[in-house]
Formats: C-alpha cells, structure tokens, sequence
C-alpha cells in the first residue's frame, strides 16, 4: 500500500461569524467575511498528522477546491502537518453551484490518481450542512466508509472504526483503501502556530484543473431561494399555573 | 549590547501577536495588552528571570489555544448535538 492519505479541506465562513443573508435572497454574503476552515476538516487533517506521526501511514496529502482563497485553507492544513497540497482551481459560477456531487468525483479521482490509501474527510461542512462528499466519494471509487469516525485505527490492512450513531456507537472493521469522515470527538486538532505556518510555506501546492481530472462540474440542483430563519418570540412570564393553561388556550395550543 | 535571549523573546512576541488575532474580546484588545505586557519588562537583564518569563508567555500561548479550541468545540457541540445524556444515558 502507497501509505498515502489524502485529507479534503474546505473553506467555509468562519463559525464564529454572524451570517446574513444577500438583499436579494440569492444566498449568503461572503465578500469581505471571514473565513476559515471547516472545523470538521481540522479534526480530519489531524487524524491523519496523528497516523503519520504514529508511522502508520506515509504521506498526507490536503486537497481543496475553489478559488485562490482555497490555496490558505491548504497552507493551514500544511502547517499543521501535512506533507502538500492540491489545489483543485474552481471559480466563479462553477464555484458557485460546487456541491459534494462534484467535489466527490474530483476526490474520486484524485485518489485514483495519488493511490491512496484512505481519504479522511470531515463529516459535514458547517456553511451547506450535506454531509454528503464522503458518502459519495466512497460509492464512486466503491471502497468501505467508515463515516462518523470517534475512533479509528490501522490494524494491519485493515481499518477499526467506532462510530457515533443514533443510539450510541458502533465498531465496525473495513479494509483498505477506504474512505473516513470525521466526528466531533475523533482528536483534538492542534493549532497552526506562526512558526508551523513559517515552516509550512516551504511546502508543495500542486494547481490542478477539474477538467485535467475529467470531471464534468455541472450541478444538478439550482439554489431559489435563500431565507433567514424565523425571528424568534420573546417568551412571556406568567405569575400562575391558570395564567399558563389561559395563554396556551388563547394561542390554540391547549 | 543585545542580549542573546532576544530572539527568543521577539520570536514569543510575534507568536502571541499571531495567535491573539482571534482573541474574543478583539484583535486590538489583545495587541494593547500584549505590548503593555512585554514593554513592563522591557529592563529585566537577569537570563534566569528573563527565561521564566518566556515560561509564562508561553504559558499564555498554549492558554490561547486551548481557550480557541473549547470555545469551538462547544459551539459545534451546541449546533450538531442534542442533549447526549438524554441519548446515551450517560455524562459526555
């Protein structure tokens, strides 16, 4: 086995930021916002620095896809230790209409091309929320998933994963290549200090196009429309118990 | 004659410096603060003192990032997780 992980990082809005949406209800503003990358994919990068560090796995590899802006989203995932990056260029209206069907089959075949061993992903982004890339990307290269991971480890050419489910956690053992998304409680991602981001300019970002991969980017979904969730209610305080069953009465609830 | 632990004390600087861009209460809160800090020592000449500062500057960095990494993890737990203790049955 090549020993070759590829981790996928995305830029998202920072989580921290309060989000609004475009007057037009188009979608979100991201001009001038901050961003960063998707804490999921933190915790994914870190995995995969962890298995590297533990000697189990050889080489990791950060891919992302979008604009030039990804290309820092790579550079922190390099300061945090992987070996290089990829930046697979998509910009303007593709980048636009970008979802995990696409962004699976660049994976797809990305991890073809690198012959990688395992393809750690985060389990969902915080800006679309799919939770969908690393589903699809395991389907097209048909290889286990061990999706949801708290917990995983190399057993020779096999795969441990637990997984956090509704109900509790499963343990589940696949083989080789296979395809990860991380949970919450899979590790703690370090930090990219100044000095790992110093060191890490040193580091390789290859530019690749989608159309050098063979993929085709157009989306099968068309965005209408983009709304603010409801305002929420202040709440009321009633002084008693009858006050309570009058109100919920008077709003139909009761 | 400059002294042999400067680099090391510029080099703590600008690290902080860095990491205090996210810092809650404000970038600039941060960067006041941080000079304030560091010009109060500015005089201290003893290596032995000098060092035990690092310490503590460094000290402040690991801080830092714990308190990023907690108030992020939080925030995920609160938007993708329900109650877990009602689920599991047992204290996260």
């Amino acid at each position: 086995m090549s020993g070759r992980v590829l981790v996928g990082v995305k830029r998202v809005i920072d989580y921290a930021v309060k989000i609004r949406v475009k007057p037009d209800n188009s979608g979100v503003v991201t001009d001038g916002v901050k961003h960063s990358m998707n804490p999921f994919c933190e915790i994914a990068v870190e995995e995969a620095v962890k298995l590297k560090e533990k000697k189990l796995i050889k080489e990791v590899v950060a891919v992302s896809c979008g604009p030039q802006q990804s290309q820092e989203t790579i550079r922190t995932a390099l300061a945090m230790g992987a070996d290089r990056g990829i930046h697979v260029e998509v910009t303007g209206k593709d980048y636009d209409t970008l979802g995990p069907l696409q962004v699976s089959k660049i994976l797809a075949a990305l991890a073809k091309k690198e012959e990688a061993q395992l393809v750690i992903l985060g389990k969902q982004a915080i800006d679309d929320d799919c939770n969908q890339t690393g589903q699809m990307t395991a389907a097209l290269l048909d290889w286990p998933q061990g999706t949801f991971a708290s917990e995983v480890s190399l057993e020779n050419d096999k795969v441990k994963v637990v997984r956090e489910i509704d109900g509790g956690l499963e343990t589940i053992k696949i083989s080789t290549p296979a395809v990860l998304t991380a949970d919450l409680r899979l590790n703690t991602p370090r930090y990219a200090t100044l000095p790992n981001i110093m060191k890490a300019k040193k580091k390789k970002i290859a530019n690749v196009k989608p159309a050098d991969l063979g993929v085709d980017l157009t989306s099968r979904l068309e965005v209408l429309r983009v709304d603010e969730p409801p305002q929420r209610q202040a709440g009321m305080k009633v002084e008693t118990v009858d006050d309570l069953v009058v109100k919920l009465k008077d709003a139909g609830k009761v | 004659m400059a002294n042999p632990l400067r680099g090391e004390v510029v080099r703590l600087y600008k690290n902080l410096l860095y990491l205090g861009r996210e810092y809650p209460k404000g970038g600039d809160y941060f960067r006041d603060r941080l000079r304030s800090a560091f010009s109060k020592n500015k005089a201290v000449q003893d290596q032995e003192q000098i060092k035990a500062l690092i310490a503590r500057g460094e000290f402040v960095a690991r801080e830092l990032e714990a308190l990023y990494y907690l108030r992020k993890y939080r925030a995920m737990k609160k938007r993708y997780y329900e109650d877990w203790t009602v689920i599991l049955g047992r204290p996260v």
